[in-house]
């Protein structure tokens, strides 16, 4: 017991730190579901983190309240951003999506109320872990459930064929939409919760790197549940620590690792635990990602 | 009249690949949609069912002028449809494939699902599906793609009929069956059609389409060249032009 509360103590950041990459993760999963790869979330992550850090600041708004609003407002910016970057398909619309995350990053790194490049300091350190494991729970609890639901299969349907789930009756513009929009909500929420734990932030913690990496998580986790992104966020989070001793080497072994998961499971870690089912959708070519 | 076209056109680049077509659909009929390759036939069916948009020229269905109408809005409406080679959702469970197919009809339950005592959807609709296009209710659980492409198609059809649609659409269906199950696709038809199904059927197999249907439109170079019963279609000289005149006709 004594060991296990001095574990908590020494790695409460790491751990921290894992629970907020799992929320991002779902957050790209939900899009990935619905076959759509978008690499905006680190940005809705940014807006989500700002909106909710200057509402503490300016307004003395409540926690609970400035999370909620953070969350909302990326998610209110997912819907013309959606709207119009819907038309494109697979790798257009992830480069689309990236180039809305510069431009959040470039009116961050503009903008004087945001601190510009030296971003905001001194937030007020109000994440307590409980807040991000009952988010990732209430989250994860929610989109497991929504699979089986008649939304779950439009979504799933749409990543199978969007010719022929329009022919079932499928608004898919609507369909995709909604999974952008939620995706958005649940990113900005995740950035709320990370700004009031790291005490400042600054826009490049928001760019391309952080897009990337939470797409890693979800896809190198698995995309058919949502135990994957999980899982990929907590394997590629905790990475870094467990190398540690590694030192100089550390970066080199964690990409080779990265690299072995992909070329032996390819359709995420979580298929390990279901490898015949995964060897049929591999036979029959059945949709992958996006 | 269920299903009416006046001067349907559509174009792609120089082609006229639907050139003023009229068309005109009995409710609880089953009309023969036969013509060369390339004739026009699911560029035709396309327009209809919303997946393309006429460039001229108007579908009224039910009453309702539905020209400018997406696939979904039309799906709904009761105007369900097939592929011709097959769109069956592979990687998703036979059962899924045609709960999917009764988006249109299923409650959303999306918010019920929170619940964590609220189950999945009601099976036993799609089942009876299964069971009535002749797929086994066994492999509702088998991954859609795993089938045997025949019990694609057929899936297909179960789909399809989900949504318990007034207008069904079938682009070659009898494509790969074996003449036994051509003649269980047949009896399909004829028992859906009894239950007040109306049904537009594409298809090569010249024994089906005049066993099956009441009437046969006939296109060539998306224009229709006749219109009439089976027996008047097979006499007709211009169809048989079309078909046996040219040297590379099949």
């Amino acid at each position: 017991m004594e060991t296990l509360l001095e574990f908590f103590r020494t790695y409460a950041t790491a751990i921290a730190v894992i629970g907020i990459s799992a929320l991002l993760a779902l957050s790209v999963w939900l899009t990935l579901y619905a076959g759509q790869l978008t690499l905006g979330n680190a940005a809705f992550m940014g807006v989500g983190a700002y909106v909710s850090a200057l509402l503490g600041r300016h307004l003395d708004t409540p926690f609970p309240l400035a999370l909620l609003s953070g969350a909302l407002a990326a998610a209110v910016i997912a819907v013309p951003l959606g709207v119009t970057v819907f038309r494109l398909r697979g790798v257009y619309l992830a480069i689309a999506t990236l180039a809305f995350g510069e431009i959040v990053r470039v009116i961050l790194l503009a903008t004087p109320i945001t601190g510009k490049g030296q971003g905001l300091n001194g937030i007020p350190p109000k994440t307590e872990l409980w807040h991000i494991y009952l988010s990732l729970a209430v989250v994860a609890y929610v989109l497991w459930r929504v699979q089986g639901s008649t939304v779950g299969r439009a979504w799933a349907a749409l990543r199978e064929d969007e010719l022929a789930s329009a022919s079932q009756g499928i608004d898919v513009r609507r369909f995709k939409l909604a999974s952008f929009v939620i995706g958005a909500l649940i990113a900005g929420w995740a950035g709320g919760l990370s700004a009031h734990l790291t005490f400042s932030i600054d826009p490049s913690d928001f760019g391309f790197s952080k897009a990337v990496q939470i797409l890693v998580f979800a896809v190198v986790g698995g995309i058919p549940n949502v135990l994957g992104p999980i899982v990929g966020a907590v394997v590629f989070t905790a990475l870094p620590e467990i190398l540690r001793p590694l030192k100089d080497y550390r970066d080199i072994f964690q990409g080779l690792i990265l690299l072995g998961v992909i070329v032996f499971l390819p359709r995420g870690l979580v298929t390990f635990l279901d490898v015949r089912r995964t060897r049929k959708l591999e036979r029959i070519g059945a949709a992958d990602v996006a | 009249m269920l299903l009416e076209t006046a001067g349907l056109t559509k174009r792609f680049g120089g082609v006229t690949a639907v050139n003023a077509v009229d068309l005109a659909v009995d409710e609880r009929t089953t009309l023969g949609l036969i013509g060369p390759n390339g004739a026009g036939k699911t560029t035709l069916i396309n327009l209809i069912s919303g997946v393309l948009t006429a460039d001229e020229g108007a579908i009224r269905f039910a009453g309702a002028d539905i020209s400018r109408e997406p696939a979904h809005r039309l799906a709904a409406r009761g105007i369900a449809r097939t592929f011709q080679g097959v769109r069956v959702f592979k990687g998703l469970s036979v059962l899924d494939n045609v709960l999917i197919g009764a988006h249109t009809r299923l409650r959303q339950d999306v918010l019920l699902r929170l619940a964590p005592t609220r189950g999945r959807t009601d099976p036993a609709d799609a089942l009876a599906l299964l069971e009535r296009v002749g797929l086994a209710r066994a492999r509702a659980g088998a991954l859609a793609g795993e089938l045997p492409y025949g019990d694609q198609r057929r899936l297909e059809i179960a789909r399809a009929l989900a949504s318990r649609p007034r207008l069904l659409i079938l682009d070659e269906p009898a494509a790969g069956m074996n003449p036994t199950e051509s003649l269980a696709l047949r009896s399909l038809m004829r028992s859906l059609v009894t239950d007040g199904l109306t049904i537009i059927l594409i298809e090569h197999d010249v024994r089906l389409v005049m066993g099956a249907c009441d009437r046969v439109v006939v296109l060539n170079f998306g224009r229709k060249i006749a219109d009439g019963s089976p027996a008047e279609i097979q006499r007709d000289p211009v169809v048989r032009e079309a078909y046996l005149g040219s040297e590379d006709a099949a």
